[in-house]
């Protein structure tokens, strides 16, 4: 028998053969309850990939209806790639163009650039009604839909004001993938970050030039610009890891997952050199002090009752752990978990008009369990999970290392390795 | 990351194994690469059915007759006598409410309408007391139209050997269009989750009742309450007739409410549960295991002081066999059975009593694993995954696993 007579039909690069058919996926796919146009993981995933590898043509745009959120792949006892399979089949056989809207939504460090340098005129814009109903109405997203507000000083630009010539004055350093997040809308998580980190001896540094991570450009379809830029990150990963010996940490869940699971698997880029230390920042506090090398001293005056939500990623990862081991080390914290369930963002998804209904019907019942929690404030590790949750609900979003942040007693917590 | 007690694999051994270490105060943690055979779970836990291929009416007498390698014997019939009075009590106090006694089985109505018999029944599913009659005599057998998992001719067969008088209705309701126009994903599941919502309730009640006017009993599919666990109940006492429910084919509701409400109360009692990760490997040190390295852990090892294996046999990969080897995947632990010789598998009839079904790893007297001939001190094994018995053939599946799992952890707390 000739090899490549079999090849193109029987060779997936995911692991469909794996499936035995038991339909335990379809039992935890958000989307599937919510929205019956979608035809679940089982279908779209391994089964399809079967008809998909003999003809193309049975590729069917509701796979688009994929979140991508990986619960299904959590649960498949026999480890199918499942999401990775419908993720791979939009990128090799969607027909569909990426839409002028999709672009935008996608490309979050362009966009963020011109947003936040125009802050001040940009955010009042997108907050107004009838700029919402033409958005709704031209390029199809939701009216519904608040914007997260973009920043008027990008953190990296406080960075090289404010905090770059005091990091060489410590022993340890590491290097911070920020993201767009942290850099347009948010950069007070940033500064929270480089707080800890040098409370606890680790000088912050940025890497030579970050782009972003790209999970947007995957998602909406944007391969090649995905592709350049995860060769970029990898390059400049290298030089942090590899070169300086500076492990790189990050506060986003979802653009750590990217770098670690998706750039190989999706996007054929290669990361064994960086992968074990490109992690979160949690994580990375979690091994210093599980190892006893470090010791965080809380203040007593930090009183609060938080509801800790696990991202989709933060659950494919398995590293919830991390972040709400710490916070539960803050004496004076009142944590409760709330059950793992997607909140239905899922990035640029939750965003566009075709699929806010889905998005909000997938959150829910997350939405109810945190209305009903009685916490101060909900915590978790994903920025687009904060916009949804604090959209849909009553309460405030914080990340964990803000938490940390505000409850740390930094002068304390000094001391201790200064000794 | 240290605990006291880590457990590989969180299926019904290793979540019961769970729950009775955190409920003595033990700290905790499972490690699960997917979700487990819970998930197919006719909702009755058989404890023993059959042996030497004849039926077995008294399970705690039938044990006398097993091997000497045979999980029940080695546990001890005592022991055994026991831990039946027990376990049940654990699944009450996780939410689930199972009847039946150890010295007497009752019967299951199987999908395939035949009587099986067996230990524990779930309070979704009726228990019967003779496998040649049904105490009704005229029934009426429902189904959702499109919903392809409920067999109603095997039902009506079956049925009709017992002397009953059927009829099979289907009907359609608004709310199962939607999920109708998928054609692959009118399952179980997808029913009970609307079921779960509540709105329907009434008006599925009130069809039933007209539906089932003139007959003694009504026969329905098993597809309530998934996440909400008091529907069935609500659903039974709208409905004016008896209702028999009867298990879809596989994923089962009932059976994934189970597997949803372990893990819950495990984590109630304080234990962490890794869903979705693999274990990969471990450190053995003085013939002790001290740390297992996962999949999504990498660098940062899961360490505790005892460890305890309920990965499950070969359907959940606990145990693996290619077409040279069979070994025990994360350890490379001993195996009882004929490993070198992979002639000695199989029985070439397909129905007889196959050779590898016994294939397990080995332990010693205490339950611990044994590696290259000798006992690793701190790694005891429950579950499926031990060898000695074939649970298919003899009906014993829930059994070995629950007992075993809660010897197990006797042996851990002493
Ligand atoms: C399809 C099916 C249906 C059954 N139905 C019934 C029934 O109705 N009644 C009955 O009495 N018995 C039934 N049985 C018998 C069944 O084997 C037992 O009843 C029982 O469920 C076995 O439990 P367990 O915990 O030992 O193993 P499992 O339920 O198989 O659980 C093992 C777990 O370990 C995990 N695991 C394996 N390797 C690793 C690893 N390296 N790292 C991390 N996790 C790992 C797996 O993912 C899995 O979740 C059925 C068995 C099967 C296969
Ligand atoms: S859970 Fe896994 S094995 Fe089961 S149907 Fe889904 S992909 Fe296949
Ligand atoms: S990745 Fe999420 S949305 Fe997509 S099929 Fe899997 S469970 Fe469903």
């Amino acid at each position: 028998m000739k090899k490549e007579i079999f090849e193109p039909f029987n060779i997936s690069d995911n692991n469909f053969e794996q499936c035995v058919k038991c339909t335990i996926c379809t039992v935890y796919c958000p989307v599937l309850e919510v929205n019956p146009d979608y035809p679940g993981p089982k279908q779209s995933g391994p089964d399809g990939e079967r008809l998909r590898l003999k003809d193309p043509n049975f590729f069917d745009e509701s796979l688009k209806l994929c979140l991508n959120c990986k619960r299904c792949e959590v649960a498949c006892p026999h480890g199918v790639k499942i999401g990775d399979i419908i993720q791979m089949a939009r990128i090799k056989h969607s027909k569909k163009k990426p839409k002028v809207r999709d672009m935008i939504l996608a490309n979050t460090d362009i966009v963020g650039t011109m947003a936040s340098t125009f802050a001040p005129i940009v955010n009042p814009i997108v907050a107004l009604k009838p700029v919402r109903r033409i958005m709704d109405g031209v390029l199809k997203i939701d009216h519904n839909r608040i914007f997260p507000k973009y920043t008027g000083m990008r953190f990296e630009t406080w960075y090289r004001k404010h905090a770059e010539k005091t990091q060489n004055d410590f022993k340890k350093h590491v290097s911070y993938f920020h993201g767009c997040y942290v850099n347009y809308n948010f950069p007070q998580l940033g500064k929270d970050l480089i707080k800890i980190m040098n409370a606890a001896g680790y000088g912050v540094h940025l890497l030579e030039k970050e782009k972003c991570c790209g999970v947007a450009l995957i998602s909406n379809g944007l391969i090649k610009q995905a592709t350049k830029q995860a060769k970029h990150n990898v390059e400049a990963f290298k030089k942090s890891i590899v070169e300086k010996k500076m492990p790189v940490i990050s506060t986003s869940s979802t653009c750590i997952f990217t770098i670690r699971d998706e750039y190989p698997h999706l996007l054929g880029v290669k990361n064994e050199e960086i992968r074990d230390e490109s992690e979160l920042a949690t994580r990375f506090l979690f091994r210093l002090i599980d190892s006893g090398e470090l010791k965080l001293v809380f203040k007593d005056s930090y009183k609060k009752r938080i509801a800790y939500h696990t991202p989709c990623h933060m659950e494919k990862l398995g590293w919830s752990i991390y972040s709400t081991t710490l916070l539960r080390m803050i004496p004076g914290i009142d944590f409760m978990s709330l059950e793992s369930r997607c909140c239905g963002i899922a990035g640029t998804y939750g965003f566009k008009k075709e699929n806010y209904e889905t998005s909000q019907g997938v959150g829910k019942p997350l939405f109810d369990q945190i209305d009903n929690s009685g916490a101060d404030f909900v915590s978790t590790d994903c920025e687009t999970c904060k916009w949804q949750v604090e959209m849909s609900t009553t309460k405030k979003v914080e990340h964990p290392i803000s938490i940390l942040a505000e409850a740390l007693d930094v002068e304390a917590t000094m001391k201790l390795w200064q000794e | 990351m240290k605990f006291d007690n880590i457990i590989i694999g969180g299926g019904l051994s290793g979540l019961t194994c769970g729950i009775k270490l955190a409920e003595q105060g033990r700290k905790c943690a499972i490690v699960s690469s997917g979700q487990s055979a819970i998930h197919f779970f006719s909702g009755s836990f058989d404890l023993l059915s059959k042996v030497d291929g004849k039926e077995v009416k008294n399970p705690l007498e039938g044990m006398k007759s097993l091997a000497s390698n045979h999980p029940y014997q080695r546990v001890g019939l005592e022991n055994i006598s026991r831990l039946v009075e027990e376990a049940p009590q654990l699944l009450v106090r996780a939410g689930l409410n199972f009847a039946g006694q150890a010295d007497q089985n009752h019967y299951a109505l199987t999908p395939m309408g035949v009587m099986k018999p067996t230990w524990l029944t779930i309070d979704d599913f009726s228990r019967f007391f003779h496998n040649d009659s049904f105490p009704w005599k005229k029934a009426a057998i429902l189904n959702f139209s499109g919903f392809l998992d409920f067999h109603t001719l095997f039902v009506q067969d079956g049925l009709k050997k017992f002397g009953v008088e059927t009829q099979v209705k289907n009907f359609a309701m608004k709310e199962f269009e939607a999920i109708r126009r998928n054609p692959s994903e009118m399952r179980s599941t997808n029913i009970a989750k609307v079921f779960d919502r509540g709105i329907i309730i009434d008006e599925f009640a009130e069809k039933v009742n007209e539906l089932s006017k003139g007959f003694n009993v009504v026969i329905l599919p098993s597809v309530f309450g998934l996440f909400n666990k008091n529907v069935t109940a609500e659903i039974r006492a709208k409905i004016d007739k008896p209702v028999v429910l009867v298990p879809a084919i596989p994923p089962s509701v009932p059976g994934i409410r189970s597997q949803i409400l372990l893990r819950k109360r495990f984590e109630e009692l304080g234990g962490t549960y890794f869903l979705g990760d693999n274990v990969e490997g471990g450190t053995i040190e003085n013939n002790k295991l001290v740390a297992i390295q996962t999949n999504n852990h990498g660098d940062i090892k899961l360490e505790a002081d005892q460890f305890i294996l309920a990965s499950g046999s070969f359907y959940s990969k606990g145990i693996v066999a290619t077409r040279e080897k069979l070994y025990e995947p994360i350890l490379g632990l001993d195996i009882d059975g004929e490993v070198e010789d992979s002639e000695k598998w199989l029985d070439e009839k397909f129905f007889n009593d196959q050779p590898y079904m016994h294939y397990g790893v080995k332990t010693d007297k205490q339950f611990r694993a044994m590696m290259n001939g000798k006992p690793i001190e701190n790694l005891y094994v429950a579950g499926s995954v031990l060898g000695g018995a074939n649970a298919l053939k003899e009906g014993s599946g829930a059994g070995i696993s629950l007992l075993t799992s809660l010897h197990v952890a006797e042996q851990l707390l002493k």
